[in-house]
């Protein structure tokens, strides 16, 4: 060790050169992570944006692209957003009610354990077994249609059907929901109860506590979340696929039909379509930073 | 302070979210005991235990999680390691490329694999290229549980002992790292099979019949065995949770253990 140091303060040249091997070095032990990460993720959704603008041959075109404003496909896009609009919104604001009501004080703890650990649950349970779980239920049979038909309202009659926009966005809500219960609860989790002592000392009433400390804290948090189920349900393929089959107008199973259609086979258009939703992904996620950014000057 | 109560408002908003959580499970279990003769019974999950195709499918998922799990661990354990004992400047890259699987749609990235392997025949001809795709799904969960679980541990000073001691960096992974994260890995290790186990849209595009996908096939044919492999689903999920909550139990005590040798 002592020899080490000697030689190195003998030579200063000599000393950066080993600090830059060390630093290079330090970059070994996560090239097979970066190195994955790269063929697996990076590199296949990046070539989806030039898989858009190529023709069967190989040459270039901006027929796909323009393809994507036919009314149908822009149809596909809007019903899809709406419905990750719809449900994030949904599911947020009613996550942040429900996440409250079991974490403020005076909530025995049961119930935080129970609803914490069954969100964790529910939120894993989407896709195929949930779209069969709200057929059971408010499918043409199911039992909350036939309750509700008991007491004199029937859906069905009504025009609702669980494949219509309503049905869909009552069925996302289901892992939405959950989902905005375990991410947010730690925040509330977070809130110090001496803040709002402090508050109320101060002769803040409710309102302005929320106002002025509550929101402020919660908010960057609570807008993470919102664009993270969005995200969620503008990329649900299976819940809709077992739900409705291919019959439904939106993004992501107008993308798989043309993927695996035999009718509608066309992959250059499946990458036009799948850059279509990146780019509403990478338009969300610009906004999230902007809104971030104005939430941290709000809390200055 | 104020009332140390629930109010109303409170008791509404739990009420309405377990009345919302429950009732499709209790519609689900209902559906898959009825037998179409006015009478309830197992009739559904017979039909589905005694269908060969139910137990093929069930153990190509499972293989397909011990696969991703495999290969999971070997790549993030070092890695996740690293960046907790020498590369702390790494995190908010990983931080990043970590949570894009969260906000880039699966169906996305199956286009993309599809797309950008589709001349590598014996990589994309196999499941290999689902356990391969999966890792990336699971790299959300994956990567935050085995952070939290290195970050608990003083990682530095049990290195320099090990180093001390002439312990080689495979060796350290093999009888430090790994011992002390049992618990972290575990969880990651629960987690990735609950993903792997219940993913249908990869694996639908892609053309495997994995469990999700028989699942789907029988819903478009059979009503009732359809709810009772949704009961069956949900059941499994459970318990995988049930592990990771139990799991991270004991990795919190196990916490409490060390702050109080330190």
């Amino acid at each position: 060790m002592v020899s080490v140091t000697q030689t190195r303060r003998d030579d200063p040249a000599r000393a950066s050169h080993d600090r830059h091997r060390a630093r290079t070095l330090r970059w070994i032990p996560v090239l097979p992570f970066l190195l994955y990460v790269t063929l697996f993720l990076l590199l296949p959704t990046l070539w989806l944006a030039g898989g858009a603008f190529k023709t069967n041959s190989g040459s270039y075109t901006l027929e796909h692209v323009r393809k994507l404003f036919d009314p149908q496909y822009l149809n596909a896009y809007l019903t899809s957003v709406k419905l990750g609009l719809v449900t994030a919104l949904g599911g947020g604001v009613s996550g942040i009610f429900v996440a409250y009501a079991m974490t403020r004080e005076g909530a025995p703890r049961w119930i935080r354990t129970t609803f914490t650990s069954f969100s964790a649950v529910a939120a894993h349970f989407a896709g195929v077994p949930l779209a069969f779980a709200f057929v059971a239920t408010l499918g043409s049979t199911g039992i909350v249609t036939v309750f509700l038909a008991h007491h004199g309202l029937n859906l069905y009659a009504r025009g609702f059907t669980l494949f219509s926009f309503a049905g869909l966005a009552l069925t996302y809500m289901y892992f939405q929901l959950p989902l905005m219960i375990l991410v947010i609860s730690p925040s509330f989790a977070g809130l110090r109860r001496e803040w709002r002592e402090a508050a109320s000392n101060l002769g803040a009433a409710p309102i302005h506590y929320w106002r002025w400390v509550g929101l402020p804290i919660l908010l960057p948090s609570f807008l993470a979340a919102l664009l993270l189920l969005f995200a969620n349900a503008l990329g649900a393929y299976a819940t809709p696929y077992a739900l409705a089959g291919a019959q439904i107008n939106l993004a992501t199973i107008v993308i798989g039909s043309q993927i695996s259609g035999e009718l509608t086979y066309d992959p250059q258009f499946a990458d036009a379509l799948a850059l279509g939703m990146m780019v509403i992904v990478a338009v969300c996620l610009a906004l999230y930073a902007l809104l971030q950014r104005r939430s941290a000057r709000w809390l200055r | 302070m104020k009332s140390r109560r629930l109010s109303v408002w409170n008791i509404t908003w739990l009420l309405f979210a377990a009345l919302y959580l429950l009732t499709p499970l209790w519609g689900t279990a209902e559906f898959s005991l009825e037998t179409g003769t006015g009478r309830y019974g197992f009739d559904a999950y017979r039909t589905i235990v005694h269908d060969p195709a139910f137990r093929d499918s069930l153990l190509f998922s499972l293989k397909l999680a011990l696969a991703t799990v495999t290969v999971s661990a070997t790549l993030l354990v070092p890695t996740v390691f690293w960046i907790n004992l020498r590369f702390e400047e790494f995190r908010p890259l990983i931080d990043f490329i970590a949570v894009l699987p969260l906000v880039v749609p699966p169906i996305i990235l199956t286009v993309g694999i599809l797309r950008l392997f589709h001349s590598v025949i014996w990589l994309i001809s196999g499941p290999q290229i689902l356990a391969l795709a999966y890792v990336v799904l699971a790299l959300p969960f994956t990567y935050r549980t085995l952070d939290a679980g290195m970050r608990a541990v003083d990682f530095r000073t049990l290195t320099e002992a090990a180093q001390s001691v002439g312990a080689s960096w495979p060796l350290i992974l093999l009888r430090v790292v790994i011992p002390n994260v049992r618990f972290a890995i575990l969880s990651a290790i629960l987690l990735t099979v609950t993903l792997v186990i219940g993913e249908f849209t990869m694996a639908s595009l892609m053309l495997f019949n994995t469990f999700p996908v028989y699942m789907e096939y029988i819903g478009e044919t059979k009503a009732n065995p359809a709810a009772a492999l949704a009961m069956i689903s949900f059941a499994f999920t459970w318990l995988t949770m049930l592990g990771v909550l139990l799991v991270g139990h004991g990795a919190a005590r196990r916490q409490i253990q060390i702050g109080g040798i330190r």
